[in-house]
């Protein structure tokens, strides 16, 4: 392998003795502009709400959500797709997340979400992860439709502008610690689906206050 | 008893087409439309978001809900309201804690989280538009009811 490398170098310093110098600075010019330029047409062709639908287990689950809710329909008529959340729009962070996707091409290969019952099985640990990674860039897909700093106080209601005001403002809570459930609906946050030990106080609806579990499935059973 | 029975239906059958017959020519009616055609759909209104509470009309009434709620989840997974409303949130919130009737069940027993029959809000409460409603609501609350009473008494006693 030393050998082989070091006879490559040698190789590679060599002036060429077969093509031209337009031919190589013309040529690598040329394959360049149609590497990059193919791999930003894949990259981009990648990130269309038509590609992520492409996929049964998207059309018929997140996207089905995705329609009863105010990104899909909303007074403006301004809409946010599947990238516009789940994709950063930073290039290197964007890069990032399309290589970590890579691990829902195996997902779809080997068929873990073929129905309604495995991705609802699958649903709570979905979301937990994007929970996770909303909080740990403070909201960032949120915040590249809504900024704080233009939000108008007097066009949202007094309940709206307190608790921006409160834990917004002062960076206490970021935007998916309370509008989770916005673009999806819920996963089940009952303490047998998440586990009693996995409480979390910045949830909304994971006390024992909120969620009675099986009591309500034996009661709603019972009508 | 089957001739009856035919008899009856047919006189059943002549009153309803007269009161069908009635309904399209000069009875009042809140149909916009004559009944054999569809009426144009009313304009939905946006839920009212004042965040002022309203009077209740006798103790009981479950409050009306001063805000909007358009795509609040309540189901078996999770319920909305009550990011804000239960008992362990309101202290962030300033939201009022659902009522500790909520926290019985149907024998009266003490619960230590709400009870699965008061779990789905909408059932009792409710958001309001700001509709006319076409058919005004007569109601009168206990106070009104007891101070026309005690008018009416003065008025006997002069």
């Amino acid at each position: 392998m030393k050998t082989f490398l070091k006879k490559f170098w040698a190789a590679m310093r060599l002036p060429s003795t077969h093509f031209s110098l337009g031919f190589l600075t013309l040529g690598g010019f040329i394959c360049g502009v149609l590497f990059w330029g193919g791999f930003n047409t894949a990259l981009e062709a990648t990130n269309t709400e038509a590609f992520c639908v492409g996929c049964h287990e998207m059309e018929a689950n997140v996207y089905a959500d995705l329609q009863t809710t105010v990104h899909w329909n909303n007074s403006s008529g301004v809409r946010a797709g599947c990238p516009d959340c789940h994709v950063p729009h930073n290039w290197t962070d964007k890069i990032a997340r399309k290589v970590a996707a890579s691990k829902e091409v195996y997902g779809w290969l080997f068929g873990t979400i073929d129905t309604e019952e495995e991705f609802e099985a699958h649903r709570l640990t979905m979301a937990r992860r994007e929970w996770a990674r909303f909080r740990a860039n403070d909201s960032l897909e949120c915040r590249n439709c809504h900024s704080y700093a233009a939000m108008d106080f007097a066009e949202q209601s007094q309940r709206a502008s307190d608790q921006h005001e409160r834990f917004l403002a002062t960076g206490e809570r970021t935007c998916i610690d309370c509008h989770a459930g916005i673009a999806h609906r819920l996963p089940d946050l009952s303490e047998q689906a998440r586990g009693p030990a996995s409480f979390d106080d910045r949830m909304p609806f994971t006390r024992r206050d909120g969620i009675p579990g099986t009591r309500l499935q034996v009661y709603l059973d019972g009508h | 008893m089957r001739q009856s029975t035919l008899a009856l239906n047919a006189v059943a059958i002549l009153v309803l087409s007269a009161g069908i017959a009635a309904t399209q020519s000069d009875v009042a009616q809140l149909r916009s439309a004559p009944l054999a055609e569809n009426a144009e759909a009313p304009p939905m209104r946006a839920q009212m978001d004042t965040d002022l509470r309203q009077v209740r009309n006798y103790p009981e009434q479950p409050p009306v809900i001063p805000h909007a709620i358009e795509n609040y989840q309540v189901d078996l997974n999770a319920n909305k309201c009550l990011t804000c409303h239960a008992r362990a949130r309101t202290g962030q919130s300033q939201a009022p804690m659902v009522s500790v009737t909520h926290y019985t069940d149907r024998d009266g027993q003490v619960l230590g989280a709400i009870s699965a029959r008061r779990y789905f809000c909408t059932q009792c409460h409710v958001p309001q538009h700001p509709d006319d409603p076409a058919v005004t609501n007569t109601f009168v609350d206990i106070d009104t009811l007891l101070a026309e009473e005690a008018a009416r008494g003065a008025q006997a006693d002069d």
